[in-house]
Parts: structure tokens; sequence; C-alpha cells
């Protein structure tokens, strides 16, 4: 369905040439997409994943930049409304559990706007220090209604906690440790892809993980499908 | 006027504007959260040549860029075929999540883009690119690139200072994170071929242990580096 508010309908009435009348009255498009993700991880949970469409220029995280106080909190401690908050009015998303390795999750986003066609979404790797994963601003313009564009993605790192992998650390429930703590203790405080977990299976006598908690690239898929 | 001569003439008065046949926006960054690359080298070549391919042996030129960092010698072999390059746009190392954006202008002939640098601290791995095809049509186009071995020297993981093609060892962990007096990961290899690195081992021993890397800050996943190219 196709709504008209009254706002836009003014607009087109007060506009003074027809022809200007045509191009100003143009349709808002009611876009709706389903989104489903997949944690394709042996054993790393991914906390309760946020999702947002905004502006192209917006966005979550950028490699190489410092983390937002917001992307710390959620890399370090699995809790993405923070993230959320950044864009109060944008249509989003947070799930109520953390999404099982082997599991899928779906739900829907709408929007009206054509500029706010950028998805995004995060969530931590809950095993580890600040792993995370997500995708970061992908593109829907393109995407017309019926299609579908699958994402396989990739751990980053917050860069603000030291990969330590020690007792007491790591939130998940490999540990059960501290989750976001304000120090900044990494070798470089920026965000970059994460190297991996080494575990105490590898020969890292002190780490709280195990062979369970490593993982590869990708670790998880999105498929976004427009309605 | 003889045939030949109006044809040599023509040819060198060829407006530059044909020459050049495309100007490229390049954004390159290091994904790896503890390893800095090497002077970078971006080259767009003939569909002929490469800096590298898979299951060959490397060229001593790309064995000292590989071991050592050096790309003088990659860049004469390149210059003397007419490639389009750009050596070191970072102006030296480029560290963890660091990116570099600039201009690459590259001949209609040239329709292939390869690039090389060395992952430090490694033995002899590299970030690399052979023969992309180099996209015509105007849009922005990512790709990922991921960490190749050399397979021109063992993976012993020992910091000594070794960057000399040929000589054993690693030459230095820009984030001076590494540790010392490692015995040696391993003592010989059988893939002489360049390949997938297999990524490095390392340990928590700053004193000793196997490795002088660390498991922790030096080990990556692929892909190692993220190359976006802008055509106008």
């Amino acid at each position: 369905m196709i709504k008209i508010s009254s706002k836009v309908f003014l607009n087109c009435i007060l506009t003074g040439s027809m022809m200007m009348a045509l191009s100003a009255c143009e349709l808002p498009s009611d876009q709706e997409y389903s989104i489903s993700i997949t944690n394709l991880t042996h054993s790393q949970p991914l906390s309760p994943p946020v999702a947002m469409l905004h502006k192209k220029k917006f966005s979550f995280w950028s490699v190489g930049k410092e983390a937002s106080e917001a992307l710390e909190i959620m890399a370090e401690g699995g809790d993405g409304s923070g993230l959320l908050a950044l864009k109060p009015g944008n249509p989003q998303y947070q799930a109520t559990a953390p999404l099982i390795p082997g599991e899928s999750v779906e739900f829907r986003l709408d929007t009206t706007r054509d500029n706010l066609k950028n998805l995004s979404i995060a969530g931590m790797l809950v095993n580890t220090n600040d792993a995370f994963s997500g995708v970061n601003g992908i593109e829907l313009l393109d995407l017309e209604e019926g299609q579908s564009s699958v994402h396989y993605t990739y751990a980053y790192d917050a860069g603000t906690e030291f990969n330590s992998e020690l007792t007491g650390t790591i939130p998940g429930p490999a540990d059960g440790g501290e989750g976001f703590n304000t120090a900044r203790d990494d070798i470089t405080n920026v965000v970059t892809h994460h190297g991996g977990i080494v575990s105490v299976d590898d020969n890292f006598t002190g780490s709280t993980l195990n062979s369970a908690q490593r993982f590869d690239n990708p670790t998880l898929r999105i498929v976004v499908t427009a309605h | 006027m003889n045939k030949k001569l109006f044809l040599a003439i023509a040819l060198a008065c060829t407006p530059v504007s044909n020459i050049s046949a495309q100007e490229l926006n390049i954004n390159f960054t290091n994904l790896t959260h503890g390893n800095h690359f090497t002077p970078l080298l971006f080259s767009a070549h003939t569909e002929d040549q490469h800096i590298f391919e898979i299951n060959t042996s490397a060229s001593e030129n790309l064995q000292a860029m590989a071991e050592g960092g050096d790309i003088s010698g990659l860049l004469v072999d390149l210059t003397a075929l007419s490639a389009d390059s750009a050596a070191n746009p970072a102006e030296g190392l480029m560290a963890p999540g660091q990116s570099i954006s600039f201009e690459l202008s590259t001949q209609e002939i040239n329709n292939k883009l390869s690039i090389t640098a060395m992952i430090l601290p490694t033995n002899d791995g590299f970030v690399g690119l052979d023969s992309l095809s180099i996209p015509t049509e105007e849009g922005t186009y990512t790709y990922y690139l991921n960490g190749y071995d050399a397979g021109t020297e063992v993976n012993d993981e020992i910091i000594n200072g070794g960057g000399a093609p040929g000589a054993a060892g690693i030459p230095a962990d820009p984030l001076g994170q590494n540790g010392t007096n490692a015995s040696g990961v391993i003592n010989s290899e059988n893939n002489t071929h360049i390949h997938i690195h297999r990524g490095v081992i390392g340990d928590t021993d700053t004193t000793g242990g196997a490795s002088d890397l660390d498991s922790r800050i030096h080990r990556w996943l692929n892909p190692v580096a993220r190359l976006v190219i802008e055509v106008k």
C-alpha cells in the first residue's frame, strides 16, 4: 500500500507550476526489507544483534578510526542499544536474545525515505575481549522488489581492549567475566579486522578460552530481501 | 615522405590524452590488527605481465620485497615494461588500520592491476593482488586482498634483523610487541612456490619460546587489506 500523508499532499497543491508539482509530488516509496542473520561460528554466540537503516554518511564504525563509546560498549559487553541511540528516529531493530551459533534470526525494517537505505548491523562475539561482527552501511537503494542480497561478514576488533583472553575479562559463557570497562588498553586504539583467538589448546596456557571458541572469517551470513 | 617515417611521426605526436586512458582513485586499507605493511607497490600492466603468480617460484625481486620490504627491483622490472606504477604511496610503513588514497593514471594497454607489500613481522609474507582486471565503467569497486607466502624463506618466526634475500629471520616488529631469543617454530619447508600464507603461530613467551611473535597480536585472518577503486 502506498500512502500519501496530508503534508505531502498539501505541498503538491501549493507548488506553483504543474511541472514542479509533479516532481515535488513524487510518492514516497514505502520500502520494506526482511533481513536474516545467521551465526556461522562454532561457539561464539552473537550478542543480541542491532540493526538500523541510515543515511550514507553515517556508520557504526570505520576501520582505522577510534571506536565510539557506543561501539566499545557493544564490542566489550554486547549491549548494542547505544549504537541505536545514535539515531533514535531511524528504522531500527534490536534482538531480544543472543544469536546462538548455527541459528538465524529474521526481522523486518521499513523506510519511506530513499536517503535511509543504508543498512548496518552489529553484534559482539561474546567469547572474546572485544570482537564483533556485522555490516557497515550496505547500500540497499538498488535492491529491487523481490531481490535479495547476501553478505558474508568479517570479524572486527574494536581496538578498545587487549586480547588477553584472561579469566575474568570475557563476558560470554566461556568465562562469565567482565564486559565493558572504560579503559582502552589495546595495542592500537583503532578498529581493525580481528586476528582470531589463540586459546589454551594452542599453547596459550593463560587463556580462559579453548579450541571451541576459535573462529575464522566469515562469521555471519546476512540476507536482505526487498518487498 | 616515406610511409615508415610518417608513421613514426604520427606515433610520436599521439596526444597525451589518448595515451592516458584512465584516471583511477585508489583507496587502500591495512585491515590487520597487529601487522604493518612495508612500502607498497601498485602497478597497472599488460595482460601478459605479473608481479607474482600463485604456484610459481618467486622472482628474485619478489623475494627481496617479501623478505625485506625492498620494492626497488620490482619497480625497475615494471618500469622497463612500461607499466604505470605507484611506488610507496603511503610514504613508508603502513600501520594497522591505516588507509591511503591516491590517484593512478593508467595507459589503455595496462589494464591489469597488481599490488604487493611485505607483511611485517613475517619471514616472507606479503599482501598481494595479481592481475585484477581494472574496471572501466564509472563506479566504485571494492576488493579484499589475502596474505601470501613467497615460499622463499622458512617461517621460523625469529626476529633477528634478517631482511636481505636469503637471510633467515624477520627484520623487525614495527609495533615493538615482539619477544626475543626464540628457538624457531620450524626449520625446513617443502613448498617453495607462492601460496596463501598459513598464518603465524607466535607465543606469549617474551624471552624465549619457539616464536618471537606474539600469538595474541601478530596473527591475522584473511583478508588483510581492502582495495577500493573509483573509476571516474
